[in-house]
C-alpha cells in the first residue's frame, strides 16, 4: 500500500517509513502542507498519516480542505495534544482515527489496519505464495478455495512471512513485532502462535518451517 | 467556582431608599392635611361665632334712654348647626352686663371696633372658643359702650379634627403602601436589564468568551463594555495559553516520538538480551512520561469542565460505540474481543459527552491494559434507572485492600507490577461519574476472575 506521511521531523519520519517498509508499504514523506497538497493532487493514496503543527500551517487546515474536496482517502491524524476535547475536534473535522505522539508503531499500525478495514479496505492488499493468498485487511488467508480467519497476532505474524516468503526471521525479531514494549512475554511465545498457523495451514501447500538455532521461515511444502 | 461575597443588594437599597421617601411625604401630607383641615374648622367656627355676635350686637337699641336688646332667635340657632357644643353668650353695656353668662370672661384686650377677636379659653371646665364684637350705641345724649361676647365649646371642632386625622393617618398609611410597592415594582424594572444580562452571561458554555451583543441601557454600557473588554482579555490569554501548550507540547512530544520509534529499530537491532531489555525500560518511560501528562491534561480538563457541567441528552448507546470502536485496535494487539451488550431500548442520559466518553475510555482502556491477551472484555449497558455501564475483564482484578483508594489522585493496586500507568485514570473516571449526579463501582468480575468497573449515571 502506499502511505503519505506528513511529518515536518525528518527523523521521526525515516524512522516511521523503515518501519511501514518492513510490511511491504511504500510511504512518500511530506515535510509541509504545501508539499502534501501537491501530492494528494498528482497520487492516490491509500491513507495519509498527518501531523498537524507543520512549519507552513495547521494540518487542520489541510484536513478540512481535503474533507471539503470530497477526498475520500482515510486519514489517521498524529497529534502531539492528547486533550479529549482536540480529540473530539479532530474527528468532526473529518479525521478517521487519531494517535498521540509518542506511540507504539503497532499501535498505529493497527489503527491505520482497522481504518482500512472499516472504509472497505486498499484495492489490492493481497498477497499471494504458492497458491495461497493472504489478504491482511479482510483478515484471512485462502487456499484451495477454502479461508480460514486469522486473530490479529496470527495476522500480524503470517503478514511478516508472506511480506519476505522464504526469508528466515529470528525470534526476537518476530517478538518484537507481534507484542508491544508493555507486554511481559517470553521467547517461547512466539511458538504459540507459529503453533497455530501451522494448523491452520496444514491442508495449505504451504508451511512454516523451524530453522533451528536460527529462526523460522516460510516455505513450499515438499 | 467561587461565589462573590455579597455586600448588599441594590433592589432592596433602592426600595428602602423609596419607602423612606414616601413616609416623609405620607408624614408631610399627613400633617398638611390636618393642619389646613383643622384650620378650615376653626375659621368655620369663627365666621359663625362673628356672625352670631355681630348678629346680637345689630339687635341691641335704645328705648327710654335705656339700652334694650331683642335677642335674634337666629343669632343662637346659626351656633346650633356645628354640633351638641353648647352656646354661651354675654352683652355688656358700660362694664354692665346686660344679659347672658355674668361669668362668662371678657378678653383683656377690650375689642372697641366691629372686627370680631376671637380667643379660645377655659369656661365651666370646657374648652370655648369665643367672639366679641363693640358697638356703640347713642341712648339720648350719651355714647354707650356695647360688648357682645359669644362662645361655644369646641368639642365639635375636636370631633371633626379626630375625623381628619383618621382619615389623614389612613390616606397617608395607604399613600405609603401603595408608593413602597410602587418602588418595589418600579426598583424591580429598573434593575431588570441587569439581571437578563447577568443571565444571558451565566448561560454561557465555559468556553463561550464571544462578546455581549444584546442591546443594553445607556447606564450599563460602562459595566457592558467593561466585561467584553475582559472575555477578549481572557480569550487572548486562553488562546496564548492553549497555544504554548500545544507547542510545548508538540516540542515535547515529536522529539519523544523520534526517540521511541528510534530506540524500537535500535531494539530490533541489538542481540544482547541486557541490551534489548535496557532499551526496552527506555521505551516504557518514554511511554510512562508520555501517558502520565495526558492523564494529567485530561484530568486538568475535566476538573474544569465538571466545575460548569453544560449537560445535554445523550445516547449512551452511540457514546459506548464510538469508544468501543476507538479502542479496538488496542485491544486487537492483544487478541482482546470486547463484547458490547446493547439493550433494544432507547435510553437517554444527561451529561457532558466529552466527560462521559473520557471516562468510558479510561475504563476501558486500564481493562484493555490489565487484561491477558486472547481474552475478552465485556462492556454492557444495563437500561435501569439509574443506568449502569459495566466494564468486566479477565484482569488481575483488584485486591481488597486497593479497592478504596483506588479512585484517589496517583494511586494505584499493588498488584499492578511494571504496568504503565499514572494512577489517573479511575480517578478521572470517579470525579466525572460524581459530576453527574452518579457513582463509579469498583468490584470483581461475577466470575471471580477479573474486575467489574461501573459507571451508574441517572437517567434524563
Amino acid at each position: 500500500m502506499r502511505f503519505l506521511l506528513v511529518e515536518d521531523n525528518e527523523e521521526l519520519a525515516k524512522a516511521l517509513g523503515d518501519r511501514f517498509a518492513l510490511d511491504g508499504h511504500v510511504v512518500d514523506h511530506a515535510p509541509s502542507l504545501g508539499d502534501a497538497e501537491l501530492r494528494t493532487r498528482t497520487v492516490a493514496y491509500d491513507l495519509i498519516l498527518l501531523d498537524i503543527m507543520l512549519p507552513d500551517g495547521d494540518g487542520r487546515e489541510f484536513l478540512r480542505s481535503h474533507r471539503t474536496n470530497a477526498d475520500s482517502t482515510p486519514v489517521i491524524v498524529l497529534t502531539a495534544r492528547s486533550e479529549v476535547s482536540d480529540r473530539v475536534g479532530l474527528l468532526d473535522l473529518g479525521a478517521d482515527d487519531y494517535i498521540t505522539k509518542p506511540f507504539d508503531f503497532s499501535e498505529l499500525e493497527a489503527r491505520s489496519r482497522a481504518v482500512l478495514r472499516r472504509l472497505g479496505g486498499a484495492a489490492n492488499n493481497s498477497k499471494e505464495f504458492c497458491g495461497v493468498v493472504f489478504d491482511s485487511t479482510a483478515g484471512q488467508v485462502t487456499f484451495n478455495g477454502h479461508s480460514e480467519a486469522l486473530r490479529n497476532r496470527e495476522l500480524r505474524l503470517l503478514e511478516i512471512f508472506f511480506n519476505a516468503p522464504g526469508k528466515i526471521f529470528s525470534k526476537s525479531y518476530l517478538m518484537d513485532r507481534l507484542f508491544s514494549f508493555q507486554d511481559d512475554v517470553s521467547e517461547n511465545a512466539i511458538e504459540v502462535y507459529i503453533g497455530r498457523l501451522r494448523r491452520k495451514l496444514q491442508d495449505s501447500p504451504v508451511t512454516i518451517e523451524t530453522v533451528r538455532g536460527v529462526g523460522y521461515h516460510m516455505t513450499q511444502k515438499t | 467556582m467561587s461565589t462573590p461575597k455579597p455586600t448588599g443588594s441594590i433592589r432592596r437599597r433602592l426600595v428602602i431608599q423609596l419607602a423612606i421617601i414616601a413616609a416623609l411625604l405620607s408624614l408631610a401630607f399627613f400633617f398638611t392635611v390636618r393642619f389646613v383641615a383643622e384650620q378650615a374648622a376653626t375659621d368655620t367656627q369663627d365666621n359663625i361665632l362673628a356672625a352670631s355676635a355681630t348678629s346680637i350686637a345689630d339687635a341691641v337699641y335704645s328705648e327710654g334712654g335705656a339700652v334694650r336688646l331683642e335677642l335674634p332667635y337666629s343669632a343662637l340657632s346659626m351656633l346650633g348647626t356645628i354640633s351638641e357644643d353648647r352656646v354661651f353668650y354675654r352683652v355688656i353695656v358700660d362694664g354692665t352686663t346686660l344679659t347672658g353668662y355674668e361669668d362668662l370672661p371678657i378678653s383683656d384686650a377690650r375689642n372697641t371696633s366691629r372686627t370680631p377677636l376671637f380667643e379660645t379659653m377655659e369656661y365651666r371646665g370646657d374648652n370655648v372658643r369665643t367672639a366679641t364684637v363693640s358697638r356703640t350705641l347713642s341712648v339720648g345724649n350719651q355714647s354707650r359702650t356695647v360688648l357682645v361676647v359669644v362662645g361655644q365649646t369646641r368639642l365639635g371642632l375636636a370631633a371633626i379634627s379626630t375625623r381628619i386625622t383618621t382619615t389623614a393617618t389612613a390616606v397617608g398609611v395607604g399613600f405609603f403602601l401603595f408608593a413602597t410597592a410602587l418602588s418595589a415594582f418600579a426598583a424591580q424594572n429598573a434593575l431588570s436589564p441587569l439581571n437578563k444580562l447577568a443571565e444571558s452571561v451565566a448561560r454561557r458554555g465555559p468556553n463561550d468568551l464571544r462578546p455581549v451583543v444584546a442591546t443594553t441601557p445607556t447606564e450599563l454600557v460602562p459595566l457592558v463594555s467593561g466585561l467584553n473588554g475582559f472575555m477578549r482579555r481572557l480569550r487572548d490569554a486562553l488562546n496564548r495559553s492553549e497555544d504554548l501548550i500545544a507547542e510545548a507540547a508538540h516540542r515535547i512530544r515529536t522529539p519523544l516520538a523520534t526517540v521511541r520509534t528510534q530506540a524500537e529499530v535500535i531494539h530490533r537491532q541489538m542481540e544482547r538480551p541486557k541490551n534489548r531489555n535496557s532499551v526496552r525500560e527506555m521505551i516504557r518511560a518514554v511511554d510512562e512520561s508520555s501517558r502520565s501528562a495526558g492523564q494529567l491534561l485530561d484530568h486538568a480538563m475535566v476538573t474544569f469542565r465538571s466545575d460548569q457541567l453544560e449537560t445535554q441528552d445523550i445516547d449512551p448507546k452511540e457514546l459506548l460505540q464510538e469508544v468501543v470502536d476507538r479502542l479496538s485496535p488496542t485491544a486487537e494487539l492483544k487478541d482482546i474481543q470486547i463484547d458490547l451488550q446493547l439493550p433494544e431500548n432507547n435510553v437517554s442520559i444527561s451529561g457532558d459527552p466529552i466527560l462521559l466518553q473520557n471516562a468510558a475510555r479510561n475504563i476501558l482502556d486500564n481493562a484493555i491494559k490489565y487484561s491477558p491477551g486472547e481474552t475478552e472484555i465485556v462492556v454492557r449497558l444495563i437500561p435501569s434507572d439509574p443506568c449502569r455501564i459495566d466494564f468486566i475483564d479477565q484482569g488481575r482484578g483488584f485486591a481488597d485492600a486497593d479497592i478504596r483508594n483506588l479512585t484517589k489522585r496517583f494511586s494505584r493496586g499493588t498488584n499492578v507490577n511494571d504496568i504503565v500507568g499514572s494512577g489517573l485514570g479511575l480517578t478521572i473516571a470517579d470525579d466525572v461519574a460524581r459530576a453527574h449526579g452518579g457513582k463509579l463501582v469498583i468490584g470483581t468480575n461475577e466470575n471471580e476472575v477479573g474486575a467489574c468497573v461501573s459507571l451508574v449515571l441517572p437517567l434524563s
